[in-house]
């Protein structure tokens, strides 16, 4: 499965969503996610992939990881799991 | 002052998953207590105890839940519930702004620590779940109840080890005796039956391998339980004119410290812990009938605690019953007065003592009526309930029949 596909299983999970729900242009807000959710979602991530995201819950936006969008989330993904290889 | 009566109780514990099985077991004189069922327990010299059986925590909770909520926190939620489904309170408005939760716990989340530990030395692993903190902190089943059940008012956790339980019920006494509340959920948990929180207790040497023999001459220590127990404390004027159900009347406690030894009992210490709450109750000795030991099965608490109510009660301590419950459910350490307050329960309003199971040989040194192995049907308008802690930290509490 590739990356993609393996985050939106993640988020979906989270969300309590079918991964069919979850677009490439949703974002954390429409999907019902929260902070909590959203750091949960990363440490599955980073379990899933074996990789550190450079995430700091207090000002998420100003983090080096892009969370704007589930498009954003997968891109910085593969660029970590690039760098890892 | 306003008098303050039980309107709402509610457990889980190894004798059973609600207060009306345990009220039926503690009068058959169950033992909850058996062989553990937990991880690597082949590596452990105590292999019993009285753990929560027959319970998935997936068929009560959702995934949510379940990350955020240790054992303790599902067992307090439980617990929680039953109590305040019986009381039939509701609380919105004003009543949730003054009414709380205050609980006792001794080690909190037990099993996150473990699990965690296990993760990062164990399996080198160098992340864990983000939840580790907030699942295992102290507070934690506090809060979740007071989130439940929009409990905003004065809220906390007690830690004095195994009075940890006594000390948050005196706690909610007194907020509702005193008017700051007119409702109080209030009780303890505890949840060490993993390999870090038995193992630690083995380390004191003074548990048994085999069973819970309080006052028995041949005890040979002390069995952990687990579970929890939760009452809802309310101010009896407003539980009368909204005609609820009163379980029992608390009428007093009193709290003393040793400050003698972090480990050894003491009478002095216990005596005026017992002696304090008569007082507060405004009680003679002669008014108890029934006193809820501590009762350890540990050769120093069970000496102690006889020689300190022979000391308050003089003779009367010939004519009054003292049963330890921990013979049937285990030590649920933190949780465990919360417990015991039902076996107090039981006796002022069922008239049934429960009794103290495993006893096989009379101790001279232990020498009252501890109700032997099975329960005794009497009638009981004073009961008190004793808790020794650790560190030298004792909470007694009173309860009168309505």
């Amino acid at each position: 499965m590739d990356i993609g596909a393996r985050v939106i299983d993640i988020i979906a999970e989270q969300a309590i969503l079918d991964p069919g729900d979850v677009t490439l242009e949703s974002t954390l807000d429409s999907l019902g996610i929260d902070s909590m959710g959203l750091v949960e979602s990363i440490f599955a991530i980073e379990e899933a992939f074996d990789i550190q995201i450079p995430f700091n819950a207090n000002d998420p936006s100003n983090s080096e990881f892009n969370i704007s969008s589930v498009s954003s989330i997968i891109s910085d993904i593969e660029k970590l799991v690039a760098e890892k290889s | 002052m306003n008098r303050v009566v039980i309107t709402g109780s509610g457990t889980i514990n190894s004798l059973g998953h609600s207060a009306k099985e345990t009220f039926a077991n503690m009068a058959e004189g169950l033992c909850g207590i058996g062989p553990l069922f937990l991880r690597d327990v082949d590596r452990l010299d105590i292999k019993i105890g009285g753990q929560v059986k027959g319970f998935d925590p997936t068929t009560v909770f959702n995934r949510q839940q379940l990350a955020l909520y240790d054992r303790v926190t599902q067992f307090t939620l439980i617990a929680a519930k039953e109590a305040i489904k019986q009381s039939g309170i509701i609380f919105s408005g004003e009543l949730a702004a003054k009414s709380g939760v205050v609980l006792g716990t001794a080690g909190g989340g037990v099993s996150t620590w473990d699990d965690n530990y296990r993760a990062v030395y164990e399996d080198g692993k160098n992340r864990v779940h983000p939840f580790v903190v907030p699942k295992l902190m102290n507070n934690a089943a506090a809060s979740h109840v007071s989130m439940e059940y929009n409990l905003k008012g004065p809220s906390f956790t007690v830690s004095t080890a195994c009075a940890s339980s006594n000390h948050a019920m005196a706690q909610a006494f007194q907020m509702v005796r005193s008017g700051l509340s007119d409702v109080m959920v209030t009780g303890g948990s505890e949840s060490m039956l993993c390999f870090g929180g038995v193992k630690a207790w083995e380390g004191l040497r003074v548990m048994s391998k085999d069973a819970c023999r309080p006052f028995s001459a041949n005890r040979n220590g002390m069995v952990q339980g687990e579970g929890a127990a939760i009452f809802v404390f309310e101010n009896f004027d407003k539980a009368k004119n909204r005609g609820a159900e009163i379980l029992a009347e608390v009428i007093g406690y009193a709290m003393s410290s040793d400050a003698s030894d972090i480990v050894m009992p003491s009478k002095q210490g216990a005596a005026r812990a017992i002696k304090g709450a008569l007082h507060d109750a405004r009680l003679s000795p002669e008014d108890v009938q029934y006193i809820n030991a501590h009762g350890t099965g540990t050769a120093a608490n069970d000496k102690t605690e006889c020689a300190a109510v022979a000391d308050v009660f003089g003779r009367h301590a010939d004519n009054l019953m003292l049963s330890s419950t921990k013979s049937m459910h285990g030590h649920l350490i933190g949780g465990t007065g919360a417990v015991e307050l039902l076996a107090c329960i039981m006796a002022v309003k069922d008239g049934i003592i429960a009794p103290t199971i495993g006893y096989e040989e009379a101790d001279p040194e232990c020498a009252l009526d501890i109700v032997p192995n099975q329960a005794r049907e009497i009638e009981v308008d004073v009961a008190l309930s004793n808790a020794f802690a650790f560190g030298g930290l004792n909470a007694v509490l009173a309860l009168r029949s309505v």
